[in-house]
């Protein structure tokens, strides 16, 4: 599928506590080229992203322990993770979540249910942005 | 005495003086005379009095008459009236009253003096003398007058009785029988001669040679009237007639009748015989009487006509008088009062309930009445008091106010009580009314009061229910959103899934698989869609749902709308044209909702479609500066009475259970809501199997709100 080095593939950090949400992104950013390390809430999330400086980060905003916004706010006060592009996604339509979001500090909104091919359309967007070779 | 006092008013007692004129003309000597004279005087002025003048047998003067005096006073005034060395003896020829003082007499002493008048013919020695004991010089009126009346006269008897009577009287005793009769009687011939006169007759129509020359004319006068009245009866029968005479001693007017009856003399011709009777006072007093009677009548014809007057003036007020005597008895009422307290006599027979009432009322009246009769109630002079009295034909209460006054004579002595009654019934009523106008106000008062109260508390009611409102709406807001999340979450790996199967992810699949894979992709879509659908009217509701206004085209949208219905319209093989007018716009509104509504409207009209065709339209209208976008379909058609059902919330034409189009029901709701967000809205032109047109109209540049 892919002939690019393991090394060389973007990595993508998909935050979601919905096991199967979380799985299927990840299966299908896989599938479409990419490394892809999961966290299962915002602590998780800055973990692994302090630890894994990914290219992109998937971020569910409500999310247990640390919630997606309060993550976010973290990761882009760490001078480490500040520069990677968060984007967020949520399954709350209702409020005015995508102000908050932007206000917190995410580089673009996704709303579910979001088809995996258009959120990978969304990560490639992202990466082609920051000049990261593109996936693919 | 020259000249004799001057005659006295007429006024002054003529009574008096007539009474002692005519006694002394009745008088026959000198002595009767002189008694009549001192007692009149001593009467009048409660003094000693005493007449001198000559005496029995020619020896000497004696005291013919005194009051008052002694016997020696008299003798001792007799003898120096005699005296010629006398004070006294001086008055026989000096006229005129002389004052005396108290001793001025030897053997005299009349207390505080004396006046001596002489009395006599004027011209003549004084024949007798008048003692009056007076404290002072001035003559009393009644001693003048006495002296000047009784002069002559005595002067005649002294003559008379000093030479013996000359011519034979036939009949002494007849004569004096006739003097002695009060009333003047004359004998005359049958031309009014003189033949003989008693001494009444003679004092008014017998004048001396010594008489005084208004005494002559009054007799000339008398005596003219008398044969002039005599003349006219024609002297054959007993004849009545008044003749008017002149008084010759005090001129004043006198009436006789005269009653004349002629005699046959036995020795000669006929004479007459003439009767006088003073009838001077009767005239008068028939004059006054007929003055009186006349003055009578005057005033009670005017006593009546005031009477009548004041009847009218009662008879026009209103108000029930009435005077009562000082015993309570009814004097007058007016016409007012009448009704309530008289029979109705004149007006038919009356009733025997109609009298009980008037009855009634007089007995109430009595009772009031008696606050201001008897003595006990003598200091009260007014008393008012309310009583109700029965209307006499009716028997319908009267409220009355009685006010009773008495009325008091010059004395302060009651005469009579006049009551005023004044009808209360009006004053009552309108107090009635005006205490039901207070009631009524305040039950009013107490509704508007209580109406407040449950406004008040039914406001209280509403806004509780519109908290509760509000907390369920947002409840449910929040529902409708956990819910949406709930719903998405599961149906993001469903879709997820499905798409990466149909992106062989997972390597070939066979066409069945991938058909039914379609089928799965196809029902999440449109379970997303509803969800969707449900959101948005949550957001509209919650005022979620934010406004993004920006500057576009409609052409460019009509495409994009055409472009995502694609698939649908050519699966349903119906035409689907569009049209836009010429000149439009470009509009300054939410892209994303004009995009929705449109979509919605569209996809409805394909739903709803079955042959035919849908056409969308776009127009700008100017004069109202707003954008139309229509759907035209040729559709099933919507009835009239449920074309208004269809906007609103989970509503269709056809919701029972077997209905033949599925659908939320929330598409035009929606798209209703937006539209009103736009500040325009969704019209709808439709009859059933005549297709409908949906518009949207909104304005071409929308306000911010």
């Amino acid at each position: 599928m892919t002939n690019t080095p393991e090394k060389q593939k973007p990595l993508v950090l998909v935050v979601d506590d919905y096991q199967d949400a979380r799985e299927m992104y990840a299966e299908y950013l896989e599938f479409s080229g990419f490394r892809v390390a999961e966290a299962k809430n915002g602590q998780e999330a800055l973990d692994k992203a302090f630890e894994l400086v990914p290219d992109v980060i998937l971020m569910d905003l409500s999310l247990p322990v640390m919630d997606g916004w309060e993550a976010t706010r973290r990761l882009k006060r760490d001078a480490r993770t500040k520069a990677i592009p968060v984007v967020a996604l949520t399954g709350h339509a209702l409020k005015g979540h995508s102000e908050d979001a932007n206000e917190a500090g995410c580089d673009a909104y996704v709303t579910k249910p979001c088809l995996p091919d258009a959120l990978v359309d969304q990560v490639k967007k992202m990466i082609a942005r920051r000049g990261v070779p593109p996936a693919r | 005495m020259a000249s004799p006092a001057p005659l006295p008013p007429a006024e002054a007692e003529p009574g008096a003086r007539l009474v002692l004129a005519e006694h002394l003309l009745a008088c026959e000597s000198a002595v009767a005379c002189a008694r009549a004279m001192v007692e009149w005087l001593a009467r009048r002025s409660s003094a000693a009095v005493a007449c001198l003048g000559p005496g029995d047998g020619g020896n000497g003067s004696a005291c013919l008459a005194s009051e008052g005096l002694t016997g020696s006073q008299q003798a001792a005034l007799a003898r120096a009236w005699d005296a010629p060395a006398s004070p006294l003896s001086s008055f026989r020829t000096r006229p005129g009253a002389r004052w005396l003082g108290a001793d001025a007499l030897e053997g005299v002493v009349i207390p505080g003096g004396f006046l001596a008048v002489p009395l006599g013919r004027a011209g003549s020695p004084a024949v007798a003398l008048l003692v009056v004991g007076v404290p002072g010089p001035l003559v009393p009126q009644d001693v003048a007058w006495v002296a000047s009346c009784a002069g002559p006269l005595m002067a005649r008897w002294v003559a008379a009785d000093a030479r013996a009577p000359r011519r034979p009287e036939p009949d002494r005793l007849l004569r004096r029988v006739i003097n002695a009769v009060s009333d003047p009687v004359l004998l005359t011939d049958a031309e009014g001669t003189l033949l003989f006169a008693n001494g009444r007759a003679e004092a008014l129509l017998v004048a001396g040679p010594d008489a005084s020359p208004g005494r002559a004319r009054a007799v000339e006068v008398n005596q003219r009237l008398f044969r002039e009245t005599l003349a006219q009866g024609g002297g054959t029968t007993v004849h009545r007639r008044e003749v008017p005479l002149v008084d010759p001693l005090e001129g004043m007017d006198l009436l006789f009748e005269l009653v004349t009856t002629p005699v046959l003399a036995p020795d000669g011709p006929s004479v007459v015989v003439s009767v006088l009777r003073n009838v001077t006072d009767l005239g008068r007093a028939t004059q006054a009487l007929g003055e009186s009677y006349r003055r009578l009548r005057a005033t009670e014809r005017e006593a009546r006509s005031e009477r009548h007057r004041l009847d009218r003036v009662l008879d026009s007020v209103a108000d029930p008088i009435i005077l009562t005597d000082p015993a309570g008895g009814m004097v007058m009422m007016n016409d007012p009062a009448e009704r309530l307290f008289a029979w109705p006599h004149e007006e038919g027979p009356s009733s025997e309930a109609t009298e009980r009432r008037v009855r009634a009322n007089a007995a109430l009246f009595a009772s009031f009445l008696a606050n201001l009769l008897g003595p006990v109630n003598a200091g009260v002079s007014r008393w008012k008091s309310q009583l109700t009295l029965d209307e006499p034909a009716t028997g319908a209460p009267v409220p009355m106010e009685a006010m009773a006054n008495k009325v008091l004579g010059d004395g302060g002595e009651l005469t009579g009580i006049v009551t005023v009654f004044h009808d209360r019934t009006e004053v009552l009523e309108r107090a009635r009314l005006l205490e039901r106008v207070k009631e009524v106000s305040s039950e009013l008062e107490a509704r508007v009061q209580s109406a407040t109260a449950e406004l008040a508390e039914q406001n209280e009611l509403l806004r509780r229910q519109a908290i509760q409102l509000e907390q369920a709406s947002a409840a449910k807001s929040q529902f409708l959103a956990n819910m949406s999340h709930e719903f998405r979450t599961p149906l993001n790996a469903i879709l997820g899934y499905t798409n990466m199967l149909l992106q062989n992810v997972s390597g070939e699949m066979t066409p069945p698989q991938r058909r039914n894979l379609t089928r799965i992709d196809s029902n999440g879509r449109h379970l997303l869609e509803v969800i969707n659908e449900i959101l948005d009217i949550t957001r509209i509701e919650a005022g979620r749902m934010p406004l993004h206004l920006t500057d576009f085209g409609i052409p460019e949208l009509l495409q994009e709308v055409m472009a995502e219905m694609d698939p649908i319209i050519a699966r349903s093989k119906l035409t689907v044209e569009t049209h836009l007018d010429e000149g439009l716009p470009g509009v300054w509104s939410d892209r994303q909702k004009v995009k929705q509504i449109v979509l919605n409207l569209l996809s409805n009209a394909l739903k709803f479609t079955h042959e035919g065709g849908v056409r969308v339209a776009a127009e700008y209208q100017s004069a109202t500066s707003t954008v139309a976008i229509s759907v035209k379909d040729t559709g099933i058609g919507i009835d009239v009475s449920n074309q208004e059902k269809i906007f609103e919330d989970f509503q269709q034409v056809d919701s029972s259970p077997t209905r033949a189009y599925g659908g939320t029901g929330l598409g035009l709701s929606i798209c209703r809501r937006l539209a009103t967000m736009l500040g325009g809205r969704v019209s709808l032109q439709s009859a059933p199997g005549q297709g409908s047109t949906f518009t949207l109209h909104f304005p071409r540049r929308a306000r911010r709100t």
